[in-house]
């Protein structure tokens, strides 16, 4: 799930292009290391954790959806693929929209939010698949203290973010230890380490529960196919295979004419 | 063979109705002459099953094409919402998409072993000079079809990528900004541009494929397949007028290419169902993005299939000579047969010239492949595609010289056929 | 293997494949006949629709649009249901028999509640939209018109029921779409207590 990752990238690189040739050079790339130097960690979620999913439905119009719209997606779809009834999806995740048939809107205008945080919120409808799931684990996890910027925090996983730290009441705040380094006589910033300055109303393993779901739900809401295109796969592979055996012996039969 | 069979078993009422459209149509001419008395050499190896699934990509990209088309909408406002809305609110349209979006990718990587082929066996040389510059065509004309094809999500990579490629043009001299304008239809890649590409996506270059790979076929038929020992099996044929080495393509080259088809289409159902973005090879991250003018994505490449192109490119600090060299690259494959002054067709009886040569030009090719992918900001990567660079133009330009003077081993009489199994 | 156990083998294999090639091609064309039907947002767009009739008069109609088709909604008072059940001008179905209506529709005064009408307002015969003529005996409608719907396209006519006239042009009655009341004054159009249509 590691998208953005350029470890991961790189090894897929090599492994569908059989470009062996240059491991050497990517090795140099591996080194390179990538954004939120050793913070990031993968999200390890599941898109088949119905709960997981639940869960982060009810973050993301709690938390995001302020802001955020989804505009893809239908509530009763939700209601679909995340075994809930419409009622159950009305009751928990609809606030202000009027029909289960219309899809996850926002009530702030765009232009609004152009004005507040200087960009638009974007639509995360497909954020999961442009960013990557980790990528959106990390960001929600790598907010910290920096009096530089108007909305009090900065984000490792995006320098000079315009969004605000919308869930600091659930995580706390924490401020970012940064240390000089030197690689061959360039000084760089390196991030060391996160230090809580204010708890939240969630313990640390909480919020990264927490963000895991949303990331998840955001996961899941990027492409609702996946599941069904996976299982889908593998009865249409196992039907090629079938028919494969009886092409291939009909093959072995017509052949054995030519001498 | 099967032609017998149906003729007996359909009794008189089906023979007598083939009769009626015989007298006003070729049918049967047309079956014999391309299928059950085409002769192709028994001695095929599993190199020669890329010409077929070429033709059957083609036919899922025309198929999945057209119902895309019944819900795209070729509007800058509402291109990528329709790509979505295909994706989750259509029936089935996330699989229709899926199998377009793959089968692009696809398309490249069987023309890819195609032409490798042909390289490998001689297939462009005398007297198939033209089957392969058709060929070629058709290779451009896919190029042409793939990149309009891929502005039309409308996302990130769709609207840089076609920034890039259309800038390309301004590079020629005196009439390049013109063109550039006119081949946009505004100032910057708009709707307007959008709606023309559509329209050469989905009408103008795919009636032009079409009619090419006919030609294509026809030209195959004319001259005959060649075979792994590049031998013409025209030139022994038995008492029935039959070239001995031959066998007809329906049923025996059929029956072999179906084996090939299925194996295909679980590679190809692989990556539809378990990996449609395959990595973002197939289906770049940035292009989940819609199209945003103001903000180029950070690393802009084009798609796998152009990237050896691309960083032949990047290779030249000149945009003029870098869009020379591009263009080269291009034009140089379809002077291959008469580059190439080898009399021996397969790679199996030539010298160890061309062995050497093929085998840098392949590295060379996926090399630069590999390169185009990569961030412009390394220098390493600089120099080495301006090395391959020089690989892949030294293949052809010295192709004249390297292939004079190669010592060639004897060409059997017969095609090496080791039986079946 | 004998001559004979090829050949048998043969035919075998060329219909095992066949079949499942056959089979292939139609599993495959599946998805692409079913990506015709209306797809979410068609029905979503066709969701039910509904219809405040708290403020409805009676003899008063309202047009809602449903699935792209107007429907008519008529609060028939008393003195409405009495001309109905007076009724002199003969039909073609009086009971209902031929026209397309839920079940709960299928009675003498084609709805769930006898005061309020729903109808799909497209005449059967050529999908034109009828006239509301309430009136009693207008001179151009002649002295047995006790009230209904006219159609001006061919002159079909409909009473207060929407059930076609002898001698329309119009083969059955007006359409009657599913609906359900949520309490007394909120009609649902396109859904029923079953299910959604």
């Amino acid at each position: 799930m590691s998208r953005q990752s350029p470890g991961l990238r790189l090894r897929a690189t090599i492994a569908s292009l059989a470009g062996a040739l240059l491991v050497a050079c990517s090795a140099t790339a591996l080194a390179a290391g990538g954004a939120g130097g050793g913070f990031a960690q993968p999200a390890n979620n599941d898109v088949s954790n119905v709960a997981s999913l639940q869960r982060g439905a009810r973050n993301f119009v709690n938390y995001c959806q302020g802001c955020h719209s989804a505009k893809y997606v239908r509530y009763n779809q939700l209601a679909r693929d995340l075994g809930m009834t419409e009622e159950q999806v009305i009751a928990n995740l609809m606030f202000g929209a009027a029909k289960p048939t219309e899809t996850m809107d926002v009530a702030m205008r765009p232009a609004d939010g152009e004005r507040w945080f200087g960009i638009a919120p974007p639509d995360l409808s497909l954020m999961a698949r442009s960013k990557g799931t980790d990528y959106i684990y990390n960001f929600l996890r790598s907010f910290y203290l920096d009096p530089k910027r108007s909305s009090g925090v900065n984000n490792l996983m995006l320098p000079n973010a315009a969004m605000p730290h919308v869930l600091w009441e659930l995580q706390g705040l924490q401020s970012a230890v940064f240390e000089e380094e030197e690689h061959g006589g360039i000084k760089q910033v390196v991030f060391r380490k996160f230090e809580q300055v204010t708890p939240g109303k969630l313990s640390p393993a909480e919020y990264d529960e927490f963000v895991r779901d949303t990331a998840n739900f955001l996961e899941y809401v990027a492409e609702p196919m996946k599941l069904k295109r996976q299982s889908l796969g593998i009865l249409v592979i196992a039907f090629l295979l079938v028919f494969g055996v009886f092409a291939y012996l009909l093959k072995q039969e017509i052949w054995k004419d030519v001498k | 063979m099967s032609a017998v069979q149906t003729g007996s078993a359909g009794g008189g009422r089906m023979s007598r109705f083939i009769d009626w459209i015989d007298e006003r149509f070729p049918l049967t001419a047309m079956i014999k002459e391309h299928a059950t008395e085409y002769y192709a050499a028994k001695s095929f190896n599993v190199w020669y099953v890329f010409g077929v699934l070429a033709l059957v990509v083609l036919v899922i990209q025309l198929v999945t094409g057209i119902f895309l088309t019944m819900n795209y909408k070729p509007s800058a406002e509402d291109a990528f919402a329709s790509v979505e809305y295909i994706m989750r609110d259509v029936e089935w349209g996330w699989l229709i998409r899926y199998m377009h979006s793959t089968g692009a990718s696809m398309f490249f990587v069987v023309v890819y072993l195609h032409m490798f082929r042909g390289l490998m066996y001689g297939s462009y040389k005398a007297p198939r000079e033209l089957l392969w510059v058709v060929g070629m065509l058709i290779y451009l004309a896919l190029m042409a079809e793939a990149f309009m094809g891929y502005l039309l999500p409308w996302g990130q990579m769709s609207y840089w990528g076609a920034q890039v490629i259309v800038s390309l043009f301004g590079a020629i001299p005196v009439i390049g900004d013109g063109l550039v304008e006119w081949i946009r239809g505004d100032y910057f890649i708009s709707d307007i541009t959008l709606n023309r590409f559509f329209a050469l996506h989905v009408v103008a270059v795919p009636l032009a494929l079409i009619l090419l790979v006919v030609v294509h076929i026809l030209a195959l038929h004319t001259t005959g397949s060649l075979n792994p020992d590049g031998i013409e099996i025209k030139e022994k044929k038995g008492p029935d007028g039959i070239p001995l080495d031959g066998v007809a393509f329906h049923p025996y080259h059929t029956s072999k290419d179906l084996v090939a088809i299925i194996v295909f289409a679980m590679v190809f159902s692989a990556i539809v169902f378990f990996a449609p973005e395959m990595g973002g090879y197939f289906l770049e991250h940035a292009n989940f993005e819609p199209a945003n003018l103001l903000k180029t994505p950070e690393h802009i490449a084009p798609v796998w299939y152009f990237t050896p192109f691309y960083a032949i490119l990047r290779a030249v600090p000149s945009k003029g000579w870098g869009a020379f060299l591009m263009l080269a690259a291009i034009v140089l494959l379809f002077l291959l047969p008469w580059l190439d002054r080898c009399k021996v067709k397969s790679i199996r009886y030539r010298g160890w010239q061309f062995k050497v040569a093929l085998a840098a030009f392949a590295v060379s090719f996926v090399a630069l492949g590999f390169l185009g992918l990569q961030p412009a900001t390394e220098k390493v990567y600089v120099y080495a595609a301006r090395f391959f660079a020089i690989i892949y133009f030294a293949f052809f330009l010295l192709m004249p010289v390297y292939t004079s003077r190669e010592r060639t081993r004897p060409v059997p009489e017969r095609v090496v056929y080791h039986g079946h199994e | 293997m004998s001559e004979e156990a090829s050949v048998s083998r043969r035919h075998f294999l060329t219909v095992a494949t066949s079949v499942t090639g056959v089979v292939g091609l139609a599993l495959t064309a599946a998805p692409f006949i079913a990506s015709f039907r209306p797809s979410t947002r068609a029905q979503a767009l066709g969701a039910p629709v509904s219809v405040d009739v708290s403020k409805l008069e009676e003899g008063a109609m309202v047009r809602v649009v449903w699935r792209g088709q107007p429907v008519w909604v008529l609060h028939r008072g008393k003195e409405m249901l009495d001309r109905l059940a007076g009724e002199k001008a003969a039909l073609k179905d009086p009971d209902s028999a031929e026209s397309i209506q839920p079940a709960y529709a299928k009675n003498a005064t084609r709805a769930l509640r006898p005061d309020y009408l729903v109808v799909i307002g497209n005449c059967t015969h050529l999908g034109c939209a009828p006239l509301e003529r309430f009136e009693v005996a207008p001179a151009d409608l002649g002295p047995d018109w006790v009230g209904g719907f006219f159609c001006p396209c061919h002159g079909s006519k409909f009473d207060l029921a929407a059930r076609v006239m002898d001698g329309s042009p119009a083969p059955t009655n007006l359409v009657i779409p599913p609906y359900r009341f949520v309490g007394d004054d909120l009609i649902i159009v396109g859904e029923d207590t079953g299910a959604v249509a």
